[in-house]
This record gives C-alpha cells, structure tokens and sequence, in this order.
C-alpha cells in the first residue's frame, strides 16, 4: 500500500490539517515571494526569511486549462484528462501566488471571491504512492 | 540606460522569408535568404557587413550563416531573448556601429519549431521555474495570457467582442498581405464558435508557432545616402526585464505592490530617449501573441489609456484605415511566430510601410514615424521607434 508523498519538500507545511504555503520575506524591503528563494525578487536582496504564507485569499484572476499540458514536463493524467482551473490568488501579505484551482467550472469562478489553500493527491507514482500537491478552493460564504 | 537618442542610425534594408509552414527549408537557409534580400534591398553585399547579430531558438549557432553568405570574418554574434528577441538584435547592431565597431551591419532571426504550444523540456532547469511546477502543468504560456486578459477585462471593462474583433482584423489584414501565412479572413462567428482554449479565449485569437526570418541592414545615418535602399532612422529602442510588481509569463508570484510592466517601461525609455510622445505614432506593430495582449499592449505602450480600447477597437482605429493601424501585416495571428524572426519581421513592415512600399495591405496615407514592440518571458521586452 502507498504512502503519501509531498510533490516537494518545504514547498507546503507537511502534514498539516490547516496546511500553509511556504514562501520567503525580504527583511530590508518587506516584500514576499513564493516559493521560498535564497534571494529577494524584487529589492535584490541577498538575505531571506522563510516564512508560512496565510491560507486564504482573494482570487486575483483565473482561467481553465482545457488542454493536455506539453509532456513533459507535465506528469499529470493524459488519457483521462480532465481541464483543471488555475488562478493567482491575492493573499493579506501582498504578494499574488500562482496555483492550480479545485474548480474547473468557468461559472464558478470570479474576481474577488475568496479561495482557501488545500493539499490534494495530484497522481499516484510507480510504487503505488499519492503525490500530494496544493490547489486554492472557494470558500463557501454563505 | 538610454541607448538611442538622435538620427544618428539608419536602416537601409529589410528582407523577409515569409512566415508559414516551410518542412523541406532549414531555419538557416531561411536566415539567409532574408539576409540575401535585405542586402539586396540595400544595396550592398555580404562583404560590406562588418558586424552581425542573429537570433534564434531552433539554432543553436546561426553564424553557421556565414557558410552560405561568405567567410569574410565578420564577427556575428548570437542573441536570444524569447519572443524580444527580434528588437534587441535591431538594437544591438545598432550599439556596435554607435561604439565605432563598425559601419554597416546586418541583424537576422531565423526559427522553426514544431507545432503546439511551446513546452519547456524534460527538465525545468533552463527555465528559473521548479520541477514541480512544470509537473502540475503550470508552465503553459496561454494560461499567462488568458489571465492576464480576463483580469484586464475585468477590470478596464473589456469585452469579449472586442477580442474577436481584434481576431477579424488581424486576418482581414493577413488576408490583404502576399507574404501572411493566413491569407483567409475569419468572421467573427468563426472565431467565436472556435474551440476554447484557456477562458476566455478561444483557437483564433491565439498565433501559432511557426517557420520563418527576417533580417536588416544597418548603418551610420551619415552613410546611407551611398547605398540605394531608402533609408528609415532608429529614433531610439529600449530594452528592459520586468520589475516585481508586474503580472508576467510564468510568474510563480509577484507583488500585489503595482509597478509598471516591462513594455510600458521600454515605451516610456523609447520616447524619452526619442523626445517624441505617443502622440506622434502613426503606425504600430506590437506583440501579439493573442489578441488579448495586442489590447493591452496598445495601453501599455501609452498609444491609449487603460480601457479605452473597447471604444477604439469597435470604431476601427486598429484596422488599416484607423487612426492607429497595429499589426498592418497580420501581425502573430496571421504570420504566426518564429521566435528569434518575429521582432525584425515587424521591423520589415515598418518600414516598408513608412516607405510607403507594403503592398495591398499598405496604409493609404502619410506615415512618419511607427513603433515596433515585443514581449516574452520571463518578462522582456523591447521597444523601437522608426522615423522617416
Ligand atoms: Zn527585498
């Protein structure tokens, strides 16, 4: 039986009920980043904290991927290929991360509406284990 | 920073191996007879080339070039910069001849790749982008350009029409161009009904990639009277990376911090160093990789406010009898891209329409001075602006 398996280290907190991504601030300019990189993008510091980015935000904009990404270096399923939403999400810190989202209906998505962070199993591997990968979900609001 | 700031540069010729499907011509070969045609266009020769920039994805060393135009020793450097990668080669030879290197230089894209969306590889390495994110299918360049548009849309109030729109006179002007690739118009019902890519567009407000090049010959101002190609003068041209505050291809996050993208930095660059104002384009080809980022460029660039274009588009300002023809050739939607070509192909239309030689798809009026843009990833883009 199969375990599961984080897609890459130090990329999400693992494991984790209320799971958080982790990304870097800059400790001379402020500005976050995601993933966690060695250097600031913006200011071009060289110094780094690493930091647990909060979970919810507000979808900043999205779209559908309505086809088979190029192979590869996309591993996801090819003959059962399902379009999968993905979006850039604003959180509080002010920084907009870039993810895959659990919604692949172009009617359930707008601008503004909020999104939470969750894990979910992207594929299974050759030794039968769930890779585990992160995706924003709508909030329910109401 | 500034690169350019007199009529101290002319561009004497142009050439073109049009853009399309060409399975049985190499990229070089192709390189070559653009190179053959601009100089031909000029009226100079291979010998007279003192300096070179060549630019292509597909070819790992297009110097390889010099084999079938002459073994002069002409130093012939490559560059490469994805999709602005045509400008900056402009650029370049442009820089060379400033710093006294040379007289007279040639720039050439050359490309050709496989059909399909461009995919990064086995390996995400050469990309700055982690594994994981080409695994889960992120790394996918139309994504970038439907949520650029659909968050634009959202907020400048864009409409769907107005990207087909954009579709209908990018292949009605294909249509009117012998070199185009697409030489048939598309109604809008057939752009709308094409297949949905990544929402909101659609198969037809998208380019392909394809085969193809483009080259030009450059040299000091003060020369050009020696040579018969009638000559065009770089104003200026600017190229920059983009800043942290942008959304651009392939961003794994970026600051909700607003700066400026890299376009709208090069257009500014390019005028200040120009000492003219948008004002004063009268043609434009810009980046066009989907009908979304021609909308927004036109903005970016500064050619219309933010928005604007909604009204501008439905009106016809954008077609060959507006107030600001863009991509008069057919643009990426009807020539499609190869890579490394595709900034100097805008070049060779320019400035064949400044000459007032373009061909059926020619502006009917007089043109003094137009622009030429690109933009790609990781957030690129160069900027020039060509005068009579
Ligand atoms: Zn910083």
């Amino acid at each position: 039986m199969g375990k599961q398996i984080p897609i890459k280290e130090d990329l999400f907190t693992w494991p984790s009920a209320a799971p958080q991504l982790i990304g870097g601030r800059c400790p001379e300019c402020s500005e976050f980043h995601f993933p966690l990189q060695q250097n600031c993008p913006s200011c071009a510091g060289r110094k780094v904290d690493s930091v647990e980015l909060s979970r919810r935000g507000k979808l900043w904009t999205w779209t559908i991927q309505n086809f088979v990404p190029p192979v590869p270096p996309y591993t996801g399923e090819v003959k059962s290929f399902k379009p999968f939403g993905v979006g850039y999400i604003e959180l509080p810190e002010g920084v907009v991360v870039e993810s895959r989202l659990t919604v692949s209906d172009a009617s359930k998505l707008h601008i503004g509406m909020d999104m939470e962070l969750v894990l979910e199993p992207f594929r299974i591997d050759e030794q039968g284990n769930e890779i585990i990968s992160f995706a924003f979900a709508p909030i329910a609001t109401y | 920073m500034a690169t350019t700031n007199s009529n101290d540069i002319a561009i004497i010729g142009v050439g073109l191996y049009p853009f399309g499907r060409h399975h049985d011509v190499s990229a070089i070969q192709m390189g070559v007879v653009a190179a053959n045609k601009a100089m031909d266009d000029a009226g100079l020769g291979w010998r007279d080339i003192q300096v070179g920039y060549v630019g292509s994805l597909s070819v790992m060393m297009p110097e390889t070039m010099t084999k079938f135009l002459g073994y002069t020793g002409v130093p012939i450097s490559k560059m490469f910069n994805g999709c602005a990668t045509g400008g900056n080669l402009l650029l370049n030879t442009a820089n060379a001849i400033r710093a006294g290197r040379a007289d007279i230089g040639i720039c050439i894209g050359l490309d050709k790749h496989p059909k399909g969306a461009f995919s990064a590889g086995e390996s995400m390495d050469s990309t700055g982008l982690p594994q994981w994110y080409g695994e889960v299918g992120l790394t996918v360049n139309p994504q970038f350009f439907a949520m650029k548009i659909q968050r634009y849309m959202h907020e400048y109030g864009i409409s769907p029409a107005t990207l087909t729109r954009t579709a209908v006179k990018a292949f009605q002007n294909g249509e009117l161009n012998p070199a185009a690739w697409r030489r048939s118009a598309l109604s809008a019902d057939e752009i709308d009904s094409s297949q949905m890519v990544c929402d909101p567009l659609r198969k037809y407000h998208f380019c392909s990639p394809s085969d193809g090049a483009a080259a030009a010959i450059v040299c000091r101002a003060d020369i050009a009277h020696r040579f018969s190609g009638t000559p065009i003068f770089l104003r200026a041209g600017e190229f920059v990376t983009r800043q942290y505050g942008s959304i651009d291809v392939q961003a794994t996050s970026f600051s909700a911090r607003a700066t400026i993208g890299a376009s709208e930095a090069a257009a500014r660059a390019a005028f200040e160093s120009a000492g003219i104002g948008p004002e004063d384009i009268d043609i434009v080809q810009c980046q066009d990789t989907e009908v979304g980022h021609e909308i927004m460029h036109l903005a970016e660039i500064g050619l219309c406010k933010h928005g604007e274009q909604e009204a501008l588009i439905a009106d016809g300002a954008t077609s060959l009898s507006g107030r600001l023809p863009t991509n008069t050739d057919g643009g990426l939607l009807a020539n499609g891209e190869p890579i490394g070509a595709s900034g100097l192909r805008q070049v060779h239309e320019i400035v064949r329409q400044l000459r007032g030689v373009a061909g059926p798809h020619q502006v009917q009026r007089e043109l003094k001075t137009g622009l030429t843009h690109v933009y790609g990833f990781p957030g690129s883009s160069c900027v020039t602006i060509l005068s009579k």
